[in-house]
């Protein structure tokens, strides 16, 4: 028991050690005296971004993986992303392209997150509203939702006026170069408040991993568990998206490779390390794209396409149990 | 008794279908008037031939192809979420064109067709070997993993593209349309005819390997050959589909569902239903995406994707009892 706490310890140590060589590597490649004051601003920004998106990610996605009790799932089949996308083309398609460039700050900000929040709590209420139905069923009705509101914002997306659809365009795919401090400081303080709340429940999600029958058997609220941790793996997913756009596959990868890495049930120790390991490979992505492939291609396809070999590999691995 | 009940209600399909059919071939800029076609005015019968004659036929060709394509997938895994789309033979389609034209170059459609059978054919028996070694504990679950998996092929796709400069090249199949089905370029949906037919002869034998691999070979069935050869009919007709008209979601997933809420799960009695069925929805989908923003007009691909959640949310909701 204390053996393995030991070698998790060292693990996580040389983790944050990784994180560290990373974070000064990024901070000070190619700054000399003349442009310390540009660069090193909008880097820390950068920075403080990853670290924010990497805690998100890897807690919702954990907990995730926990609450439907399976280990090749991610919160984005919720439809989240798409539901995201929808928001910014009704903006776009009813209020006008000038209307969401002026929004860029904190009321579109607002206005997604609150929809967000508001239309996952709609769909987790049918969950809860009959007896029998589970997670999965939750997940597909999610899903189906989300390819409903793509397919609207593609019918809508035709009707735009191309210079219109341009600017919608930006806001289709992750950027992690422009990121807004402005909303990155409400960010952190939402997620901080939020992260205040569950310090508690990672004993009982170390619980939960046992199935839903045996949780309740030594007396968790299975109900109140899984609602609270999917309101906030709501939330998350919102921020995250809000700031960068959406971000698919990074979730598997983090979570799969804690797994191995930690061999352990506690998701505190869990948590932490698919944190780091997404700070780690977020840092390492955009140095890719910075650095050896010259801006030719962008972090969210380099993420995706790993992820998603990964991911096969997975579901193959997965095939031969 | 039952037997005349079953005809009544084929005939009544068939009824839809043309009143439908008539419909469609009015819709459109230049006037059209069955009067003229058979006062055989050049003009009209010209309009007919090359444009509203083939644009229905390639309609509903594709909605029974892809619905009996989504009820033999159906049948022979077992799981009412089971589809072309929800199991990613689509995204795998598309990939095989696309390997056909680093490897070909300028490829004729029927070698697009080869290629992009060979790769929907591979990818969609990979993903039938798992749900079958893996026991799910939820019918639910195999959608989410197969459409995700969908997902990660589709991302591989547009990154090859990307690197390539084919995005452009590419969006004509990503997305479903019918817009520029004239004489000449839609016939190669007739190929999935023979295998349409090939599907009714061996339709009782999928519903006896829907039973398990231990209860159709103790009734005397190659189980084995049963399923690669539903596998084969499906990927054939989906990689024809996909060439000639492009990839349009839901139709093999709500179609069979909605057949089996009323007639039961014996493919045999349910397969022509199936297939009529499939005609009209898509022909319904066809004639919103004409008429929505006359003159111009909607992909196909968009209008089923926002009718087919729908339909399927509601599927989902009512036979609650099956799917938890």
């Amino acid at each position: 028991m204390t053996k393995i706490f030991k070698t998790n310890l060292s693990k996580i140590v040389t983790l944050i050690a990784v994180s560290i060589i990373l974070t000064v590597l990024f901070l000070f490649i190619g700054v000399k005296e003349s442009n310390i004051g540009f660069f090193l601003p909008r880097r820390v920004t950068k920075l403080v971004a990853f670290l924010l998106i990497s805690f998100t990610t890897a807690y919702s996605a954990t907990s995730f993986q926990t609450i439907t009790n399976n280990n090749i799932l991610t919160p984005s089949v919720m439809g989240l992303d798409s539901l995201y996308l929808f928001i910014q083309t009704v903006i776009v398609f009813f209020f006008g392209s000038k209307t969401l460039t002026m929004m860029t700050g904190t009321s579109n900000y607002f206005i997604s997150i609150g929809i967000m929040i508001l239309s996952s709590l709609g769909l987790f209420s049918l969950l809860f509203k009959k007896k029998g139905r589970t997670v999965y069923f939750l997940l597909l009705t999610g899903m189906i939702f989300g390819s409903f509101f793509s397919g609207l914002s593609t019918f809508m997306q035709v009707l735009l006026d191309p210079n219109e659809f341009t600017l919608l365009q930006g806001k289709m795919f992750a950027s992690f170069s422009s990121i807004n401090s402005s909303l990155l400081l409400i960010s952190i303080i939402i997620v901080v408040v939020i992260s205040l709340a569950l310090i508690g429940d990672f004993r009982k999600l170390d619980v939960l991993s046992l199935g839903k029958d045996q949780a309740i058997n030594l007396g968790i609220n299975y109900k109140k568990i899984v609602l609270k941790n999917l309101i906030i793996i709501a939330i998350f997913t919102s921020v995250s998206t809000a700031l960068v756009g959406p971000v698919a596959f990074l979730s598997i990868i983090i979570t799969s490779l804690s797994r191995h890495l930690f061999q352990t049930y506690k998701h505190g120790v869990r948590v932490v390390g698919a944190a780091l390991i997404s700070f780690v490979f977020l840092i390492v992505a955009v140095l890719l794209v910075e650095r050896i492939f010259n801006f030719s291609t962008t972090p969210s396809v380099i993420i995706n396409l790993i992820g998603g070999i990964y991911f096969i590999y997975l579901i193959l691995k997965e095939g031969k149990k | 008794m039952k037997s005349k009940k079953v005809a009544n209600f084929r005939i009544s399909l068939v009824m839809i279908l043309i009143i439908l059919s008539l419909f469609s071939i009015h819709i459109g800029i230049e006037e059209f008037s069955l009067i003229g076609l058979f006062n055989n005015e050049e003009k009209q019968v010209d309009l007919f031939l090359l444009s509203r004659f083939p644009r229905l036929l390639s309609v509903i060709i594709t909605g029974v192809s892809l619905s009996i394509a989504g009820l033999i997938m159906q049948t022979i895994s077992a799981n009412k979420f089971v589809s072309p789309t929800t199991a990613g033979t689509l995204d795998w389609a598309r990939l095989g064109i696309l390997l056909s034209f680093f490897i070909v170059g300028a490829a004729t459609s029927f070698i697009r067709v080869i290629f992009s059978f060979g790769i929907a054919m591979l990818g969609t028996g990979i993903f039938m070997i798992i749900l079958t070694k893996t026991k799910f504990r939820n019918s639910a679950i195999v959608p989410l993993i197969g459409l995700m998996l969908g997902n990660v092929v589709t991302s591989i796709t547009t990154f090859i593209a990307y690197r390539f400069d084919l995005i452009q090249n590419m969006s004509s199949w990503l997305m479903g349309s019918f817009t520029l089905v004239t004489k000449g370029n839609y016939e190669l949906l007739y190929l999935g005819i023979p295998f349409m037919i090939l599907a009714i002869i061996y339709a009782s034998k999928f519903t006896i390997a829907s039973m398990g691999q231990e209860i159709s070979t103790g009734l005397g069935l190659n189980h084995k050959l049963i399923m690669i050869i539903g596998l084969i009919i499906v990927a054939i007709i989906t990689a024809i589909v996909v060439v000639t008209v492009g990839t349009i979601p839901f139709v093999g997933l709500i179609v069979p569902n909605i057949v089996s809420l009323y007639r039961g799960d014996n493919v045999k009695s349910t397969i022509i239903e199936t297939g009529l069925i499939g005609a009209i929805l898509l022909l319904i989908g066809d004639i919103i995406s004409r008429v929505l923003i006359f003159p111009y007009q909607i992909s196909i691909s968009v209008v089923m994707s926002v009718m087919g959640s729908l339909i399927f949310l509601f599927i989902m909701f009512r036979k609650k009892s099956r799917v938890q």
